[in-house]
C-alpha cells in the first residue's frame, strides 16, 4: 500500500506560509504608490499572522479588557484547533517550520537510538505549561510580558531587527569589492546584482538597532538547539503551542495505532516532531502532538492514522500536575508586581523613553505592547529601537525612539498603523497633528513625544560664537517651536558678532526629535529631547496651559 | 601537595623512549622524497613571494586625492534673448513654457544627445500646497521640454533633508517627472564621489554622482523663507547635491552658499514662484505661510536671479545677503539685476 501523502502537502503548507511571513515582513517597511499620493501608507496586511495569534488576541483582552481590531481573527486558528487539535505548529507556524528545518540536518548527537530516545515524550515538555500561565496570570496583572516569548513576537524581533540587517551588511560585504574591480566583467555582474537586490530586499539605507546581536544570537540558539533535541523551542517554551495544546484537549482528531500490524520498528519516533508517543503500547499524548503526519507517513505498515471520533486511550490534557499549575499561577502573580516594584515606573521613568506617536499611557502601552518590533521595523528612519533598561525590567524590548539616530517623521504613522495590539493606537496623520492646513489649529492639540532642551554649554551660537540654527530650520511645525533671538557675543579674538541664538517654546514643541538628529554635535547634541510633555501622560507635563 | 601533572609527565617519559627505537619504519623512495621537498619548497616559496608582494604594497593609507572638477555649465549670452524672464499670472506649465520661450527655447540651453540633470528642491516631506518643495508641475513641463530638445537622458534627483523616500513621493515630484519619462533617483547612499569644491571652506565633500555626470544642469529652486540667511532661493538649492555633514555648512552660511555656486554652474535656473513660503521655511507645513505668486523667475545669472526675488517678494536688498556680493566678487553674476536685460510678461 502507498505511504501516505500527507507529509508532502505538510511541507507545501510549510514553505508557504513561511514565505507568507517572510514577504509580509519586506513589505513592513515604506511602501511607494505609483501615484503622487499625499498619504502614505502600507499596502500589505503586515500583521496577519498577530492577527491570528490566539495567544496575543487572549493576553490582550485579559489584560486591557478590550480587544483591539483585527484579533478577533484569531478564532480562526483557536475554533479548528478545538476540534483538530495543534495543527497550526505542525502546518503553519514559521518558527515551527524554521526548526523543523534545522532539526532535519544530519547532526552527531541526534541519529538512531539517540534520536528515537530524544522524541520520546519528556516531563519537561510540561514547561511551557507552565509559562504559558505564567504569561496569563501576568496579562491579568496588565502586562503583556509573554511577548518576550510568543513566537511571531519573537520572529519578527529577531528578524527584522537582527537577521535582515545582518544580510544587508553581508550582501553590500560581498557586492561592494565585485563593484570595485578593475575587471569589467566583475563589476558588470557586481552592479547589476546589486540593482536587483536594491529594487526587492536590501534597503536604501543600512538598519541597525540596538541589541541586534543580543536579539539575533537569542534566535540562533533556538535553531542551534532544534540540532540537539527536536523543536526543543515548540516543545518546551512556546506559549502559543501551549495554548493550543491545551485547547486541544477536545480535539475528536486523533491518532488511531493499530496494536496488531505494528512490529515497533520505532520509525514513527524517528520522525516525531511533537514528542507525543506515536508507537504503540502507550498512550498518544494528545496536547504535544503538531500533527505533522510524519509518523503516518514513515509508517511501513500504516498501522498508524488520523481518525475522527475514534475511542481508544490517550492523554489528552497536558501532563501539567496540580503543583506545576501552582508554581506557573505563582510565577505570574510574583513577576509582574516585583517588576512594579523596581524603579522605572512614574516618575523615575527614564527621562529618555520616547514612545513613539499614538502610543498609550505607560501602564496601558505596558499592558498591549508585545514587544514585537513590527514598529521598529517599519520605521522609515530606523528611530524606533528595543530598549533595554529605559523602561524597566518589564519593558525590555518595548520600542523607544532614539533620535539621535533618527527622528519621527511629521506626517508618518506606520507604526501605529502596523502596531497589531493596539499598544501604539493606529493614528492618521491629521490626527498626529504636526502639518496643519488652513483653520485646522484650533481643532485638537497635537500628539507630543516630548519636549526639547538646549544644552547651552554645548550650542555652537550660545557657548561658540558660532552661527548654526540647523535646528531652528529642521523644526517642522509652523509657527516653529524653536525661535531665535539676535544676540551680541564676542569671539576668542574679541571681536564682536551677532549671532541668533535658538530657544524653545515648549508650547509648540512636539518631541518629534528633528532638532536633535539635525544638531552637529552628533555624540551628543546641543540640543535633546526628553519625555516631559508627552501627551500620553497627564502627570508629566511642564506648563500649566499649553496652547 | 606535589604537583600531579609532574608526575604524570615523568611517567609518560619512559614510554616514549621505550616506542623511539621501534624498527621496520618504511623509507621513502628517493622520488617520493624528491617530490616531498619540491611541495614544500613550491609552498614556502610561495608565501614568501606573497609575503615580499604584500610589504612592498604596505603604505600608510593615504585618502585618495579628491577629484577636482568644478562644474562649469553655463550658457553664452546671446543678446537676443533677456537674462532674466519673471512670468506672471499663469499655471505652472504655462510659465514655465512662456519662460523658457522668452529665453530662446530649451534648444538654447539642451543639446541633442546631452544627459540634463534637473534640480528641484525635494528636501522636505511635504505635499505642493505647503511650498516647502519645487512644484511638480514644473519639474513635469521642464522635463518634457528637454525631451523635446533631443535629450538623451533627463534625470531628476535630489538629496533630501526628510526621509528621501517620504519626500520623492509626497512632493509629487517622482510620480510627475516619471510620467514625462523622467529617470527619477533616489540618493543612494553609495553613489557620492568626493569632489575638491574648491572653495574657500568648502574643500573636499561627497557629491552625489549624478550631478558630476551631467552634460546640462537645471537648477529648479523654489523661493522660500529661511531662518538663518533669511531667504532660501537658488543658490542655496546646491546644498541638495552634496552628501556627508551638510548640517556644518551654517556655521559659514555665506561663504559656503558662495563655495557652491561658484563649483556649480548651472545650464540655467528657473525659480519656481508659483507657491512661495513667506513664514516658518525653510520647512513650512502650514498654508497660513504660503502665498500664491503665479510666478515663474528664469535666467542664466544666478546671482542676478537670486537677488531679483529676494527683493521682489522678502523686500530683502543684496545689502542683506552677503553671499550674494561674494558671489559677484567671484565673477558669478551681477547683484544689481536692474542692470541687466529683463523681461516681464503677464500671462492671461
Amino acid at each position: 500500500m502507498a505511504r501516505s501523502r500527507l507529509p508532502l502537502w505538510r511541507r507545501i503548507s510549510q514553505i508557504f506560509f513561511l514565505l507568507l511571513f517572510l514577504g509580509l515582513l519586506f513589505f513592513t517597511s515604506l511602501s511607494l504608490f505609483p501615484g503622487g499620493a499625499t498619504e502614505i501608507h502600507l499596502r500589505a496586511p503586515v500583521r496577519l499572522f498577530f492577527e491570528w495569534d490566539p495567544l496575543v488576541a487572549l493576553v490582550n483582552a485579559l489584560a486591557s479588557h478590550a480587544l483591539y481590531r483585527g484579533l478577533l481573527w484569531s478564532l480562526l486558528i483557536l475554533l479548528p484547533t478545538l476540534f483538530l487539535g495543534r495543527f497550526f505548529c505542525g502546518w503553519i507556524c514559521p518558527m515551527g517550520t524554521l526548526q523543523h528545518f534545522v532539526g532535519n540536518l544530519p547532526s552527531e548527537t541526534k541519529r538512531g537510538k539517540q534520536r528515537i530516545d530524544s522524541n520520546r515524550y519528556k516531563r519537561w515538555q510540561t514547561s511551557k505549561y507552565v509559562v504559558l500561565l505564567a504569561g496569563l496570570v501576568a496579562a491579568c496583572f496588565g502586562s503583556a510580558v509573554i511577548g518576550w516569548l510568543d513566537p511571531f513576537s519573537l520572529l519578527v524581533r529577531s528578524f527584522g531587527l537582527s537577521l535582515l540587517p545582518a544580510f544587508n551588511v553581508a550582501v553590500h560585504a560581498i557586492l561592494t569589492p565585485l563593484e570595485h574591480s578593475h575587471i569589467a566583467a566583475i563589476k558588470a555582474t557586481g552592479e547589476t546584482l546589486h540593482g536587483i537586490l536594491q529594487i526587492t530586499v536590501l534597503d536604501l539605507r543600512q538598519p541597525h538597532f540596538a541589541q541586534g546581536l543580543i536579539l539575533g544570537v537569542l534566535f540562533l540558539a533556538i535553531l542551534v538547539a532544534s540540532l540537539r533535541v527536536t523543536r526543543l523551542w515548540c516543545r518546551s517554551i512556546c506559549p502559543l503551542g501551549a495554548l493550543l495544546g491545551a485547547v486541544s484537549r477536545w480535539s475528536v482528531l486523533g491518532l488511531h495505532k493499530d496494536p496488531d500490524s505494528c512490529d515497533k520498528c520505532n520509525r514513527c519516533l524517528m520522525h516525531c516532531q511533537g514528542g507525543d508517543d506515536p508507537i504503540g503500547g502507550v498512550p498518544w499524548r494528545k496536547a504535544e502532538c503538531l500533527m505533522c503526519m510524519n509518523c503516518v507517513g514513515s509508517c511501513p505498515h500504516n498501522s498508524l492514522v488520523f481518525r475522527f471520533f475514534r475511542k481508544e486511550k490517550e492523554v489528552a490534557s497536558p501532563d501539567l500536575g496540580r503543583r506545576r499549575a501552582i508554581t506557573g499561577v505563582a510565577a505570574g502573580a510574583a513577576l509582574v508586581p516585583l517588576m512594579r516594584a523596581n524603579t522605572g515606573m512614574g516618575k523615575s521613568r527614564h527621562e529618555r523613553l520616547l514612545r513613539p506617536p499614538g502610543s498609550l499611557d505607560e501602564p496601558g502601552f505596558l499592558s498591549r505592547c508585545i514587544r514585537c518590533g513590527e514598529c521598529m521595523k517599519v520605521c522609515p528612519n530606523t528611530a524606533l529601537h528595543p530598549t533595554l533598561e529605559q523602561a524597566g525590567i518589564e519593558g525590555l524590548w518595548t520600542p523607544t525612539l532614539v533620535p539621535r539616530i533618527g527622528y519621527c517623521e511629521p506626517s508618518c504613522v506606520l507604526c501605529s498603523e502596523v502596531c497589531p495590539t493596539g499598544a501604539i493606537w493606529q493614528i492618521t496623520p491629521k490626527e498626529k497633528g504636526w502639518v496643519v492646513g488652513v483653520g485646522a489649529q484650533q481643532q485638537s492639540q497635537p500628539v507630543r513625544l516630548g519636549t526639547a532642551f538646549y544644552d547651552r554649554s554645548r550650542c555652537l551660537p550660545w557657548a561658540m560664537a558660532t552661527d548654526c540654527i540647523v535646528c531652528e530650520e529642521w523644526c517642522p511645525v509652523s509657527p516653529k517651536a524653536i525661535y531665535v533671538q539676535e544676540a551680541q557675543v564676542i569671539d576668542s579674538a574679541g571681536i564682536t558678532k551677532t549671532l541668533k541664538q535658538p530657544r524653545i517654546d515648549p508650547s509648540r514643541c512636539v518631541g518629534c526629535g528633528a532638532c536633535e538628529y539635525a544638531c552637529p554635535l552628533q555624540e551628543h547634541p546641543a540640543v535633546y529631547v526628553t519625555s516631559i510633555g508627552e501627551s500620553r501622560s497627564p502627570s508629566s507635563q511642564i506648563l500649566l496651559n499649553r496652547k | 601537595m606535589a604537583d600531579p601533572t609532574i608526575n604524570k609527565n615523568d611517567g609518560q617519559a619512559p614510554v616514549e623512549i621505550a616506542l623511539a627505537p621501534e624498527v621496520g619504519t618504511p623509507r621513502l623512495t628517493r622520488r617520493e622524497a624528491m617530490l616531498q621537498l619540491l611541495r614544500v619548497g613550491g609552498g614556502a616559496a610561495g608565501a614568501a613571494g606573497v609575503g615580499v608582494w604584500l610589504s612592498e604594497h604596505s603604505f600608510r593609507p593615504v585618502p585618495d586625492k579628491a577629484e577636482q572638477a568644478r562644474r562649469d555649465h553655463r550658457t553664452a549670452d546671446n543678446p537676443q534673448f533677456p537674462h532674466l524672464t519673471v512670468v506672471q499670472g499663469g499655471e505652472p506649465r504655462a510659465l514655465v513654457q512662456r519662460a523658457l520661450a522668452d529665453l530662446g527655447g530649451m534648444g538654447r540651453f539642451v543639446g541633442h544627445q546631452d544627459v540634463v540633470v534637473l534640480k528641484p528642491n525635494i528636501a522636505w516631506d511635504r505635499t505642493p500646497e505647503q511650498a516647502a518643495n519645487t512644484n511638480p508641475e514644473v519639474v513635469a513641463e521642464v522635463v518634457r521640454q528637454c525631451w523635446q530638445a533631443g535629450a538623451k537622458r533627463v534625470i531628476v534627483t535630489d538629496v533630501s533633508c526628510n526621509e528621501p523616500r517620504r519626500c520623492f513621493q509626497r512632493s509629487g515630484i517622482q510620480a510627475a517627472a516619471r510620467a514625462e519619462g523622467a529617470e527619477v533617483l533616489l540618493p543612494d547612499p553609495e553613489m557620492y564621489r568626493e569632489v575638491d569644491l574648491g572653495g574657500v571652506v568648502l574643500k573636499s565633500w561627497p557629491v552625489f554622482t549624478p550631478f558630476l555626470e551631467a552634460d546640462k544642469i537645471i537648477n529648479l529652486p523654489i523661493a522660500k523663507h529661511h531662518g538663518l540667511v533669511g531667504v532660501t532661493l537658488g543658490m542655496k538649492n546646491w546644498y541638495g547635491i552634496l552628501g556627508g555633514e551638510r548640517n556644518r555648512l551654517h556655521q559659514q552660511i555665506h561663504q559656503s552658499l558662495c563655495d557652491l555656486a561658484n563649483f556649480m554652474l548651472p545650464t540655467l535656473t528657473m525659480m519656481d514662484c508659483y507657491r512661495i513660503l513667506l513664514r516658518n521655511g525653510p520647512t513650512g507645513g502650514n498654508l497660513e505661510d504660503v502665498a500664491t505668486k503665479k510666478t515663474m523667475v528664469a535666467g542664466t545669472d544666478p546671482v542676478a536671479l537670486d537677488a531679483y526675488v529676494a527683493k521682489a517678494y522678502w523686500n530683502l536688498d543684496a545689502e542683506r545677503l552677503p553671499y550674494l556680493h561674494m558671489a559677484a566678487a567671484r565673477g558669478l553674476g551681477t547683484v544689481d539685476f536692474e542692470t541687466l536685460a529683463v523681461k516681464i510678461s503677464q500671462l492671461g
